[in-house]
């Protein structure tokens, strides 16, 4: 194949697809068994220094906010992670110091809250670096392509752009229309994290509402941690299949986290805590708020739970269920 | 301004948006003014424009303004909660005529800039990047860019191409290999509505809006717009006004009233 043009981006997370064939061989058992642990067991034996990290939902939606806090906990360093629109995660992860290069479809923002100020501060220092950009598409698709074993996989974005220039995808000339065409590299991310509404002791998951892009980074990923608001009986996912999005052989730890997503929405269950996430975006604007916000509530709590009473337990989770279900008014937020 | 004006500059931007798109068509669409604008359409003139979000949200009747592209209302009774790779594989095969865009800076061929400004490897602005605007640039139809003017986001070269417009001019985008027949549409600013020379393929100057001027018009480009005898936009009914208040009551958007 003609290659036409090569994006300079550092390519990540691309393995050799027999390479990883062997890996899973080896490494990931089909058997069926109790994969419950804590939040804290979970990060220490999945999550190393230097891992590339990426989490499901989107944005500020479903995103496995225990498993972030606990990363940071345990001071994880040099974590390589993808910015599929990463949002509240990214930035407190580069912002405490465990994330120091992203490749970036949307990071650094927080979409109509505005930008970020730790993980602004962090790439335009010098402290953070951007290795590669890629498109929302893109980086999805270089899921795909990992999630079917393939090297990659052919795509119609990027072209023409310097978003194509930094990306570590190539262009070549297609056997068949002749056209040029862009080439995304599969993307392997050694770990993904996933907050989910239900999920048995096995790791069967189920998701409620839209997947976003959940499907195809589950089969990507080489280590797969689930948070859940309930662990539930195998009988409730066998009972309803269709259901399950991840099955329990790509799954490494369950971990039963009640509001585990917070401040970040979960679907149908609770929205966004607007004050929190404004709080963060306020204080996150030095240096010094920024490392007060996480001994305040990373290493000034004993686990999750003590966070959640920190932030206002069941009167403030209450009211945000209300605001999902449209039983109250959105809050207004933005900027200050 | 002659006469004092009923209604903000934000309500006249979501208004002028509203009014290029079409009932029947389908809508990529982002949060913040491309949604208000989109929601807008659909209580007036387009009850049947199909709007799609790039994280999986399609066709909902939206309640109230999500703050995000995936926020559960962008499935609120939807026709389907899907996900992007179903999303964008749509958008990939045609199905998809209008994406709306925001942009830091544009250059006059319609190429957009939301990475950086200044260097990449060390820059002065991080930006968010592409996110799904290099998605929505290259494969739907129409684009549709919202932004604000100045001297400084109408630029000759932009520091970093994130989002195709027509490239280079004319034939660049099917050399490059997007897809044929696709690109920027309409760019729409405080201070009017411009199209694309479909010879040149460069930006020019189709409405200005109520007031504003030819030369304050060229004074907010780095670039020539050529001065055309061009019709004012179409201010906000005070139907559109009620409409605007309901669809964003806590004034998240729009702003200043």
């Amino acid at each position: 194949m003609e290659i036409l043009r090569e994006g300079q981006g550092e390519l990540i997370g691309w393995h050799d697809p027999d390479e990883h064939r062997r890996w899973v061989r080896e490494n990931k058992s089909r058997e069926l068994k109790d994969k419950t642990m804590t939040v804290a067991e979970a990060v220490e034996k999945f999550v190393h220094d230097g891992d590339f990290i990426a989490c499901g939902g989107f944005g500020h939606i479903r995103i496995p906010m225990a498993l972030i806090y606990e990363i940071i906990r345990q001071r994880k360093r040099n974590l390589i992670m993808a910015g599929k629109t990463a949002v509240h995660d990214i930035d407190i992860l580069i912002g405490a110091g465990c994330v120091n290069r992203v490749e970036v479809a949307y990071a650094f923002g927080h979409e109509l809250r505005g930008l970020s100020p730790a993980g602004r501060r962090a790439v335009e220092s010098g402290k953070c670096k951007v290795v590669a950009e890629i498109s929302n598409a893109g980086y999805q698709w270089r899921f795909l392509a990992a999630a079917m074993g393939l090297p990659f996989i052919p795509a119609r974005n990027l072209l023409g752009t310097d978003t194509f220039e930094k990306s570590s995808a190539k262009i070549v000339r297609d056997p068949w229309s002749g056209k040029p065409i862009c080439l995304l590299p599969a993307a392997y991310p050694d770990v993904a994290m996933f907050h989910v509404p239900r999920c048995d002791k096995y790791g069967n998951a189920q998701i409620d509402g839209i997947l976003v892009e959940d499907f195809e980074l589950a089969r990507a990923a080489r280590r797969l941690l689930i948070t859940t608001e309930e662990i539930v009986d195998e009988e409730v996912i066998r009972r309803e299949p269709d259901r399950t999005v991840i099955p329990f052989f790509l799954v490494d730890a369950v971990c039963e986290v009640p509001y585990g997503a917070h401040p970040t929405q979960m679907p149908y269950l609770y929205f966004f805590d607007e004050e929190h996430i404004r709080e963060w975006l306020t204080v996150s604007k030095t240096e010094e708020g920024t490392q007060a916000y996480f001994d305040k509530y990373v290493f000034g709590v004993k686990d999750f739970e003590e966070y959640l009473e920190l932030v206002g337990g069941v009167r403030k989770l209450s009211y945000l269920k209300r605001v999902e279900q449209l039983r109250a008014p959105m809050p207004a937020q933005g900027g200050e | 301004m002659a006469e004092m004006a009923t209604y903000t500059p934000t309500e006249l931007l979501a208004c002028v948006a509203a009014h290029i798109l079409e009932d029947g068509k389908s809508i990529f669409v982002g949060t913040g003014l491309p949604m208000i604008a989109s929601m807008l359409a659909q209580r007036t003139h387009a009850p049947n424009l199909l709007i799609v979000f790039e994280a999986g949200g399609v066709g909902p009747q939206v309640p109230v303004l999500p703050i995000s592209v995936g926020d559960s209302r962008t499935f609120h009774r939807a026709v389907a909660a899907s996900s992007m790779h179903d999303v964008m594989s749509t958008l990939q095969n045609g199905y998809i005529d209008y994406g709306f865009l925001g942009a830091a800076a544009i250059d006059p061929y319609g190429n957009i800039n939301t990475t950086v400004i200044g260097d990449w490897e060390r820059p002065q602005v991080r930006l968010p990047g592409s996110g799904g605007a290099n998605d929505i640039g290259s494969l739907c139809w129409r684009t549709i860019i919202m932004m604000r003017q100045d001297k400084r986001r109408f630029v000759n070269k932009l520091p970093f191409i994130t989002t195709p417009g027509y490239l280079t001019g004319p034939g660049a985008r099917e050399a490059a290999g997007l897809p044929e027949g696709t690109g920027p549409y309409r760019v729409i600013t405080q201070l009017g509505v411009y199209g694309f020379d479909e010879t040149t393929k460069r930006l020019k100057l189709i409405s200005r809006h109520p007031g504003v001027t030819i030369e304050e018009i060229q004074a907010n480009s780095e670039f020539e717009i050529a001065p055309a005898e061009v019709p004012e936009s179409t201010p906000p009914t005070p139907e559109e006004q009620r409409l605007l208040r309901e669809i964003d009551p806590s004034g998240m958007v729009i702003k200043g009233r």
